[in-house]
């Protein structure tokens, strides 16, 4: 197993973007928070751009509302070597401000007061990720620091971040669109034949279940944005090279459980299937035994004995609960040596957990020496 | 820990959210063993087209059809079936429109895909009234096929959306056959056949999301069932020695004179890597106590699973069923 090594990578000036993915409840958002605090301390220009972070964690970072643009992390007693950012995507605000800034005035409003616009900037599944991409965009046009740590929005799967964006603009820009789009068109003779009956049965069926003013919208939108951004997919593939390009790394964030290293798994073969370049995988909240000469089974029967005797309830407790800890550390290590076993080349660093939740800059510290196992 | 209710009791449609990672369908398929124990018939429904049921009884991936998938104690039966939204539009049109090989047809080009994102209500439409169908369904006899219906849900952040059929239907047509099915599908989700239980694990943003989801299902009055608290840490240490242990003292000389009692004479630095276990135990148990006294702010039955320090195999949720069966669960 190859060590996952962070204080080189955060150092190194060549590292531009990091991007902490995996799948839900695993900590990218702590992780992410701690490798862009360290990198700050040891004198890098950082932004953390987090999705939905903990109450307490934001605070800790001063943020209180999503406001959506970088605030410089002002602590007491916090002098880092460098400088370090902190923001919140607000998805919704996003959207609305890459519409202003690219449609006229008039445009503009008559995009946002569309119904299908309110529909996909608020609730389409993909519409997060294809923001949280968005933004990174402009942190990296913006050019005012010389790192920026991405936190991925929270979703089961890892890949739907890499995905999300597609689907979202396959949708925007699908061939039904352009029909819909295209009313006078799709009407025509030449189109229906290609198609078939299909199509107009499709209409028929779909007008009937989602209603004729859905449609209407949907296409009024897909026209007006169309001609301001020369079409989504386009956008997103330019986001999406943003990521393939030299500077970035991703660095997979997994518990050390079955679900999550699987996710960690599918998403390590697509980011090489990709060309993207993986810095490794944080195997986060492992429990490393800290007694590692005293075998459970030995710590059982003397637990075993002692509450036969009945006299030492402290250490019987401190035996029993070492078994424990002995037995799920072993569990881990298995688990982690299964995914280095299928997974060779990829670097790994095992995260200890701390005993209590992150949700201030000590613990952000302590998280940060973790990663870089100090 | 508090017990089921005679009200949950009721319940023919135990829907199961929680945060991502809490471990809601192991949840959800223990308590489907455990309302079948004692010789019921209970459907477990996954709705994310992700095969988490066929992953957790290590099987090959559900086709969108019912299958029996494990017995439980007493001759109780669980059946599975992972719930597709194109499926679902597919069979549901058949019934209305005779699309035939356009069907077909449509689902290659991706149409019925198109559908579904065009209006995000719809496919949650689709997905909950396939669901009533099988609460719904009767027998030759007259009877209810199943006994209770699992369902595993969107997570926390989602699933009101998800249930909110009637918000859902405001974006889709006025009219027409989808809107008669979607009344059906209202009824029976805030009915008391219907009870909405939460998976938290005692950590903050967990118990946080689990106290903001009771609110909003409160608001969109649908009705919260029991939080189920997974991974629950077993407390080791005595009740008196805990707080001191928490705050990173424990008696180094006390637990040494126990050990040599038990005969075990220990080098100084594996005495010292006991005590650090055991602050990190003591400060995890009473975070986890604190979350606890946070959650009881919801006053909901609260029913507590162990962490299961093997994993989680078939032979696990056996085990956590037996748990949940305990508990009142039935």
């Amino acid at each position: 197993m190859t060590r996952l090594e962070f204080d080189p990578l955060l150092d190194d000036p060549g590292t531009r973007v990091l991007v902490c993915c995996g799948s839900g409840g695993v900590g990218k958002t702590t992780t992410a928070a701690a490798l862009a605090l360290r990198a700050a301390e040891r004198g890098r220009r950082v932004v953390v751009l987090t999705i939905d972070p903990a109450r307490r964690l934001a605070q800790s970072l001063g943020l209180r509302e999503l406001d959506n643009h970088p605030r410089e992390v002002v602590v007491e007693g916090f002098e880092p070597k460098g400088e370090l950012f902190a923001m919140m995507l607000d998805m919704r605000r996003t959207f609305d401000d890459m519409v202003l800034t690219h449609a006229g005035r008039d445009r503009a409003d008559q995009i946002l007061s569309n119904p299908f616009y309110q529909t996909i900037s608020s609730s389409f599944s993909g519409t997060q990720e294809y923001m949280a991409m968005e933004k990174l965009g402009q942190l990296v046009a913006q050019d005012e620091w010389d790192l920026i740590v991405v936190d991925t929005p929270p979703s089961r799967s890892a890949l739907d971040f890499l995905d999300a964006p597609q689907r979202l603009s396959t949708v925007l820009d699908g061939r039904f669109i352009r029909m819909l789009s295209a009313p006078a068109r799709a009407s025509g003779r030449g189109l229906l034949k290609i198609v078939g009956t299909g199509f107009s049965l499709f209409t028929r069926a779909v007008s009937t279940i989602v209603g004729g003013q859905l449609l209407q919208d949907a296409s009024t939108f897909v026209q007006a944005f169309d001609s301001m951004f020369g079409g989504f997919r386009e956008r997103a593939q330019r986001t999406y090279e943003l990521l393939r390009s030299p500077g970035t790394g991703f660095v997979v964030v997994a518990a050390a459980e079955p679900d999550a290293l699987r996710e960690a798994s599918y998403f390590v073969e697509r980011l090489s299937a990709e060309g993207m370049p993986l810095c490794g995988l944080v195997a986060n909240r492992t429990h490393p035994v800290l007694a590692a000469d005293l075998p459970a089974a030995k710590a059982l029967a003397a637990a075993d004995e002692l509450d036969r005797s009945g006299g030492a309830p402290l250490a019987a407790a401190v035996l029993r609960l070492h078994a424990d800890r002995v037995a799920v550390a072993g569990r881990e290590k298995r688990l982690l040596a299964r995914f280095t076993r299928a997974h060779p080349g990829v670097a790994l660093v095992g995260v200890p957990a701390l005993p209590a939740d992150v949700h201030d800059l000590d613990g952000l510290r302590e998280m940060g020496r973790r990663l870089a196992g100090e | 820990m508090t017990s089921w209710t005679e009200e949950l009791t009721r319940a023919r449609l135990h829907v199961v959210s929680g945060k991502g990672g809490t471990g809601k369908t192991t949840v959800a398929a223990a308590l489907a063993l455990a309302l079948a124990t004692g010789g019921r018939r209970v459907l477990l429904v996954e709705v994310e087209g992700r095969q988490g049921i066929a992953q957790l009884f290590d099987r090959a991936p559900l086709p969108y059809a019912e299958e029996r998938i494990a017995s439980a104690p007493g001759g109780g039966e669980v059946h599975a079936l992972a719930v597709d939204a194109e499926a679902a539009l597919l069979e549901y049109l058949a019934m209305f429109y005779n699309l035939g090989f356009a069907g077909r047809t449509l689902r290659k080009m991706g149409a019925i895909e198109f559908a579904t994102t065009l209006a995000p209500g719809l496919r949650d439409v689709l997905l909950t009234g396939k669901v009533k169908e099988c609460v719904n369904r009767t027998g030759a006899d007259g009877r209810h096929v199943y006994d209770a219906v699992v369902l595993d849900a969107p997570p926390t952040g989602r699933v009101v959306k998800f249930l909110d059929v009637t918000k859902a239907m405001a974006d889709l047509a006025k009219v027409g056959p989808i809107k008669g099915q979607s009344e059906g599908v209202v009824r029976l989700l805030h009915s008391g056949d219907t009870a909405v239980h939460l998976v938290a694990l005692l950590e903050e943003m967990p118990v946080r999301e689990t106290l903001d989801a009771v609110a909003e299902l409160d608001s969109a009055d649908l009705r919260p069932g029991a939080v189920l608290v997974n991974r629950v840490q077993a407390e080791r240490l005595p009740a008196r020695s805990l707080p001191v242990a928490a705050e990173g003292r424990v008696d180094g000389s006390r637990v040494r004179a126990g050990l040599a009692a038990a005969g075990l004479d220990l080098d100084e630095f594996t005495l010292e890597g006991l005590v650090d276990e055991t602050v990190e135990h003591a400060i995890r148990v009473q975070s986890q106590q604190e979350a606890m006294e946070l959650l009881r702010e919801s006053d909901l039955p609260t029913l507590e699973l162990p962490e299961l320090t093997d994993g989680v195999d078939v032979a696990a949720l056996y085990e956590l069923a037996e748990v949940l069966a305990g508990a009142g669960v039935r």
